[in-house]
């Protein structure tokens, strides 16, 4: 089974692709999985404005409701507004990173790109494996100068050494899980133009939660809503385990939300990855 | 893009199964749920044989592009059979994808990165080596006339770049069997030419290729063979002389200074003519099947003489294919119908057929409304009368 690709015109006339054994064809889905990466890579060098402005859109917003409405803000427990945003703000660019996702499935799918790898003899998770490499390496970048942003404005993190990488891993984990969301949403929109309304519902589902103030602030209901939210769960783990400022309670959630920043994500998963396989497969008629 | 250019130099080859027909489909069935997704197939026969050009013609909403999609394993049929390359297109999608190229209906590149960059992926994803995808890259972009334009972003492209870019994506393990759908919708002329030149040019090399259109002119071109497709089924097939001619005759076009002598010249070619007259009054001509070409000719000169009208043009021709089009649509469509696809296209600059206006325009009829043929199913009854083999 030839892997490599001798060029000579002599064993151009009859080469056979490799559709061999389980390993080669595993290691030729790593292999296109990067290529898919790589393409996304070169979208960062050949458009940086794009990806720049998805980088530095959360630093404005930390500025803007940290500035001008931080100091009418009371923080739970009496803690600084930044101390308390912070975490919420980094749960929030991992939910702005959706967007990225919708609009590059939705684009490839709506141009015909998607057509044209899948009429290619190319291993089919291959693209969204690539998919998933070049979205997550976005995000852990955005997360990075976020935290950058965090530490020049004061935040700091008390926990332990070992806490806050397990709060940034479960950021990451919120990450993956709405990569699967964002897939399965941009293979049914149809087209650009629905991801772009789409993505507004982004802005409810972020006020939605206990990002920028404590639910119990809310009336009754809609607190409990913001509660549950998945996003408020993984920030408020994200705040017990970088041992900044939250809000508390009485309520399961409050006192389980570290156990629900796992669940919440592993639940999304289950639920989007097999939809967004479908979706693919859909596709297919 | 000379033809003497070294075919394939760096191009990888699959062994290609001893077969008569590159592409074979047999009553195949696709019925979509929701209407707006596309048009279905209604059994659907093919027979490409190797090294040929195949053109299939159809107006929109005839299926042509779920024919494609079949074929190209992107879609499951839901009945029939289907090979390519002697491969079954539901089992063995795997060994078709290596042997196909697909141009698909819209420029499937990559928007943001450059021309090369893209074929460059292209080849990594066909397993080429880091330098062997380059050198094919730069071989394809050659080839294609878009070595100048190789580093530039493809946003920045023109139509016509752009599709020949899909076409060389298409092409670069140099596949067996090259499915191209709508190739030049929406390019202007030159872009049209392009693309023509380097389909052309391709075919030279023994690619067998199916090619779907709504020009006539571009089948006429192009296609060793046509498909006539309508409401999911082949209705005709042959080469396009065999078309032209199993309509009949030749036709004598005459094209009048005075929009006024129209119903004259009319009244006079019906004393002449073999069948029905066709009278374009926006480009005041008139088209009349003849029997008889010199005959005719003369006796329609004299008559118009003796009538004191003054022709701009009187043109003596072989049928269009828009002619063979509209003679077989004509047949299967209610009468309202016909006359919305004959004013489109004797009067359109190409020749486009496009039944979109048609079927809105069956939309609006009243429901259950005067013709009864309007709801009679493509497949069933007289439709057969028209599948004279050719």
């Amino acid at each position: 089974m030839s892997t490599t690709t001798p060029m000579t015109p002599m064993s151009a006339a009859h080469h056979t692709l490799p559709t061999g054994s389980p390993l080669s064809r595993f290691g030729w889905t790593l292999a296109d999985a990067w290529t898919i990466t790589l393409r996304d890579l070169n979208h960062w060098v050949l458009r940086p404005g794009t990806v720049i402005v998805g980088w530095v859109f959360p630093v404005m917003i930390v500025l803007m409701f940290g500035g001008l409405f931080g100091g009418a803000i009371g923080v739970p427990g009496g803690g600084g507004y930044f101390e308390f945003l912070m975490p919420g703000m980094f749960a929030m660019t991992m939910l702005f990173g959706l967007e990225t996702t919708m609009m590059a499935v939705t684009t490839d799918a709506a141009r015909g790109v998607t057509d044209r790898f899948r009429s290619m003899p190319m291993s089919a998770s291959a693209v969204v494996l690539g998919r998933c490499v070049a979205d997550m390496l976005n995000s852990v970048v955005g997360l990075v100068i976020m935290i950058g942003t965090g530490l020049l404005l004061g935040w700091r993190w008390e926990g332990g050494s070992a806490a806050a990488p397990a709060a940034v891993g479960l950021l990451l984990l919120l990450r993956f899980a709405l990569l699967w969301v964002g897939i399965f949403v941009g293979l049914i929109a149809g087209g650009p133009e629905v991801v772009t309304s789409v993505q507004i519902l982004v802005w409810p589902v972020g006020f939605l939660s206990s990002v920028f103030v404590d639910p119990a602030t809310m009336p009754g209901w809609l607190g409990a809503i913001a509660q549950w939210n998945p996003l408020s769960t993984t920030a408020t783990a994200a705040r017990q385990l970088f041992g900044n400022p939250g809000w508390g309670g009485e309520s399961w959630i409050a006192q389980n939300a570290t156990l629900m920043a796992v669940v919440w994500p592993l639940l999304l998963i289950a639920i989007f990855l097999p939809l967004s396989a479908r979706g693919f497969r859909r596709l297919g008629g | 893009m000379s033809a003497d250019l070294p075919a394939w130099p760096d191009g990888k080859r699959v062994d290609v199964k001893a077969v008569e027909f590159a592409i074979a489909a047999q009553g195949v069935r696709k019925n979509y749920a929701g209407a707006a997704e596309g048009a279905g197939l209604n059994g659907f026969d093919l027979q490409v044989p190797v090294g040929t050009v195949c053109g299939l013609l159809g107006p929109n909403g005839a299926g042509k592009t779920t024919a494609i999609r079949i074929l190209t394993t992107l879609l499951r049929p839901d009945s029939g059979r289907a090979s390519v390359a002697g491969f079954d297109v539901r089992a063995q999608p795997r060994q078709v994808r290596e042997r196909i190229g697909l141009v698909g209906q819209y420029a499937a590149v990559d928007e943001i990165l450059t021309g090369r960059q893209n074929l460059v992926m292209f080849a990594r994803l066909s397993h080429f080596s880091s330098a062997g995808a380059k050198r094919r890259a730069d071989e394809l972009l050659e080839r294609f006339s878009l070595a100048d334009t190789g580093k530039k972003p493809v946003g920045k492209y023109s139509g016509g770049m752009r599709r020949r870019l899909d076409l060389a994506a298409s092409l670069i393990v140099a596949p067996p069997v090259l499915f191209v759908d709508e190739p030049t919708t929406g390019l202007d002329p030159a872009g049209r030419r392009e693309v023509w030149a380097a389909i052309r040019d391709l075919v030279g090399s023994g690619t067998t290729v199916l090619l779907t259109t709504q020009y006539l002119e571009e089948a006429d071109r192009l296609a060793d063979r046509i498909s006539m497709l309508r409401a999911g089924r082949v209705v005709t097939e042959g080469t396009p002389e065999e078309l032209k001619s199993a309509i009949g005759g030749d036709w004598l076009d005459i094209v009048l200074a005075d929009a006024e002598d129209v119903a004259a010249t009319e009244v006079i070619a019906g004393r002449i003519a073999s069948g029905e007259v066709r009278v374009d009054g926006e480009a005041r001509r008139v088209s009349v099947p003849v029997a008889e070409r010199t005959r005719a000719l003369v006796t329609m000169a004299t008559a118009l003489g003796d009538a004191g009208v003054e022709p701009v043009d009187i043109t003596l021709r072989r049928p269009t294919l828009d002619e063979v089009f509209l003679h077989l649509m004509g047949e299967q469509t209610p009468t309202g119908e016909e006359t919305v696809i004959d004013h489109q296209t004797l009067t359109g600059e190409r020749a486009v057929i496009d039944d979109r206006a048609a079927t809105d325009d069956r939309a609006g009829e009243p429901p259950g409304g005067g013709d009864p043929a309007a709801n009679r199913p493509a497949s069933a009854g007289p439709a057969t009368g028209t599948e004279a083999t050719v």
